[in-house]
């Protein structure tokens, strides 16, 4: 019959095609979603060190910057900031600091994963040393203040008068094993 | 080649290749998941139908709401429609049987497999999957039970089936057409079927995608969905309504083409618009791609973004007015009579169409803002589902059943259950729309005494429409055992098209020479 061999060509492009929409879904999407919040600076998510180039002070705004630190689900360590505003002009580069303790027995590694409100604020963000570009590995019983360095760029949206910069503590001492054996 | 089925009742239905066999396979398979799904849903109303809790724990409430919903959506309706598609189809366009007849066997038979998996995660430690329908991660990946790998395994297995389904669907009706059976004469059953299957060979792949994510996420240490290592939870609504949003349309688009055959035999006239109803259905299918984020609008987007899913959304009100509108057209100034399947569907679009004003209401960003997660959006989708896919689906299995059999079923036990149905619906799902603009949140195994009468009515109304389909159930057993028989190839007088021309009850084997079409 030479109606099979249609059959077959029909149903090879048809699953080439579910299959192509597989790969979409795990190989294209993810990134896509990454990319398009990269560019369009939702989702809060601040980029990585910035180098500081020649920006003026601009003295006639004083933009009011907030910090959270916030645990996530079962993070046991001692996690805030040393303090919860600042007040600065944008092009002013400025150093706070956050206190983390690892109250547990046990050597752990954690990650802060950063986030800015309101959104549109997140490009202008800039950090230019931050804790969370690395993970930190606190032995038992240690303590710490990690230092953030931040200049918020002088095209900062006129509207925004109030950034909060929140740092959400994860504990990732299972997926770095290597890391755990050489904090002592 | 002209011989029956095998007398031997093991070889028939577990190696049967024949489309009416496999179809009626879904159909009963899917009844069962309906009883099932339905049984879930007892147990849900017998929890709310008092405020505090009585009867079981919370944990196993949102296992309840969990499995309700993946077993109606996943094990009852979508099996259901495909199930008429392998029947009817060939009839329809006069081929002898669907194009891939053995991969049609492994697509029916993988699903029992799938839901006995699924299934089984409630007798195991840690409970079934306790995480909505949807199964947002971080809820199915960091806080998952240990069970969450069935769930997945599942899920890929009904996927493979639905995709092999939708497959043989496109191929039987691309290649196998009676000469003469153009595109433009199909039946509108079949139109809405080879879009559904197109729709679902595009986005079923992507919720196996989703769900493979999960299982790297939970087992092999990747971080497509956590935070921690640079994933987003985001992500997983995105990608879930991508598949979850043309997976609405996959379950009402046969629906749509059920109504389609139906309204035109009982209004005695030809269906009003034909080619409107075509290319209502592809905009519909094309804009179902285009909308998803409307379910995430407390997601936190921004403006613009809320705007234009908003705008898209509403866009689809028009091809669905268009479809409307020539169902009511077509039964204008018909001679009417109102025949169980008839009963239906007129309920069907009476009902459909009130879910869809209250789709409407959510698709409003600003709004949805009060409405979501709230049993608003519980009222709003049991209308399009049940008063739409099942109302649909019920009617079908009427209208059809007598060819099928050869047998009548019993007119008078059909009316009876359509308004005990009718009826029982409104007095289940009505009464949510209050209690979610009330602010009753969805999925949760108690609530606060404010919403007490309206639960309970809802409760009622539930136990009620439950009973209405062991009703169904005996009409059809009935039926197919002691009914009337009839010879009547035509069996509806109104009726048009290619399955009314063989003889009644439909021979195993049909048109093994080509109908002519005029």
């Amino acid at each position: 019959m030479s109606g099979t061999s249609t059959h077959r060509n029909l149903l090879i492009k048809l699953l080439m095609g579910a299959v192509a929409m597989f790969a979409f879904a795990i190989f294209v999407l993810p990134p896509l979603y990454d990319l398009f919040c990269e560019v369009t600076g939702i989702g809060g998510k601040t980029g990585g060190a910035y180098t500081a180039s020649e920006i003026t002070i601009d003295t006639s705004r004083n933009v009011e910057v907030q910090f959270v630190a916030t645990n996530n689900a079962t993070m046991p360590w001692d996690f805030y900031p040393t303090e919860h505003k600042v007040f600065v002009h944008p092009g002013e580069s400025r150093e706070i600091t956050f206190f983390a303790r690892n109250k547990t027995g046990r050597d752990m590694v954690a990650q802060a994963i950063p986030n800015v409100l309101p959104n549109n604020a997140a490009d202008y963000f800039h950090k230019t040393e931050c804790f969370c570009f690395n993970n930190q590995p606190l032995a038992a019983g240690e303590q710490a203040e990690l230092a953030v360095v931040f200049v918020l760029d002088p095209d900062l949206p006129i509207s925004v008068n109030t950034v909060t910069l929140s740092y959400t503590l994860f504990d990732i001492t299972d997926r770095v094993p290597m890391q755990v054996s050489q904090i002592q | 080649m002209a011989h029956g089925p095998s007398q031997n009742f093991f070889s028939r239905w577990l190696f049967s290749t024949n489309h009416k066999d496999i179809g009626t396979l879904y159909l009963w398979f899917s009844f069962a998941m309906f009883l099932l799904g339905g049984a879930f849903a007892m147990v849900i109303r017998a929890e709310l139908f008092q405020p505090g809790m009585q009867l079981i724990k919370p944990e196993f409430f949102v296992q309840m709401t969990t499995m309700h919903g993946l077993v109606m959506v996943f094990g009852a309706i979508m099996p259901a429609f495909v199930g008429l598609a392998n029947w009817m189809i060939p009839m329809m366009i006069g081929a002898p049987d669907m194009a891939l007849p053995r991969m049609n066997n492994l697509s029916f038979w993988i699903l029992p497999f799938a839901f006995a998996i699924l299934t089984s995660t409630l007798f195991m430690e840690g409970g079934g999957p306790n995480f909505g329908w949807t199964f947002y991660a971080p809820l199915s990946t960091t806080y998952a039970p240990d069970t969450v790998n069935y769930f997945i395994f599942g899920v890929h297995i009904m996927g493979a089936s639905s995709i092999m389904g939708s497959i043989n669907i496109i191929a039987t009706v691309m290649n196998m057409r009676a000469p003469g059976m153009t595109y433009m004469k199909m039946p509108m059953f079949v139109w809405t079927w080879v879009i559904t299957a197109f729709l679902l060979v595009a986005v079923m792949p992507v919720l196996a995608g989703a769900v493979t994510m999960m299982l790297m996420d939970i087992n092999f240490g990747t971080s497509f969905f956590d935070a921690a290592g640079g994933g987003d939870p985001v992500l997983f609504q995105h990608v879930f309504w991508f598949f979850g949003h043309p997976e609405v349309y996959i379950i009402i688009l046969p629906a749509f083409g059920v109504v389609s055959q139906i309204i035109p035999t009982f209004s005695r006239k030809p269906l009003f618009g034909y080619s409107s109803m075509v290319y209502a259905t592809a905009s519909i299918a094309f804009l179902s791609f285009i909308v998803w984020a409307h379910h995430m609008f407390t997601v936190g987007m921004p403006i613009a973004g809320e705007l234009y899913f908003m705008y898209a959304t509403m866009l689809i009100a028009v091809p669905t007015g268009v479809k409307v509108f020539n169902w009511i057209t077509t039964m204008y100034k018909g001679a009417l009579t109102f025949e169980t399947p008839m009963l239906f569907s007129i309920a069907f679009v009476i009902l459909f169409t009130f879910g869809g004003f209250t789709g409407m209401m959510l698709s409003i960003a600003a709004a949805d803002t009060q409405y979501h997660d709230t049993y608003f959006v519980v009222a709003h989708f049991h209308y399009v589902m049940v008063a739409g896919a099942v109302f649909s689906g019920t009617a079908a299995v009427y209208y059809w059943l007598p060819k099928w059999c050869g047998r009548m079923y019993d007119e008078t036990m059909g009316k009876v259950q359509f308004w005990i149905a009718f009826i029982a619906f409104n007095i289940t799902f009505m009464p949510q729309h209050f209690l979610g603009l009330a602010g009753m949140p969805r999925r949760y195994s108690d609530y606060g005494l404010q919403f007490a009468d309206w639960n309970m009515v809802s409760s009622i109304g539930a136990f009620l429409y439950g009973g209405a389909q062991l009703l169904f159930l005996y009409n059809v057993i009935r039926t197919i055992g002691w009914g009337k028989p009839i010879s009547d190839p035509q069996v509806w007088e109104g009726a048009q098209g290619l399955e009314w021309t063989l003889p009644t009850p439909a021979p195993f084997h049909t048109f093994s020479t080509p109908p002519v079409i005029k």
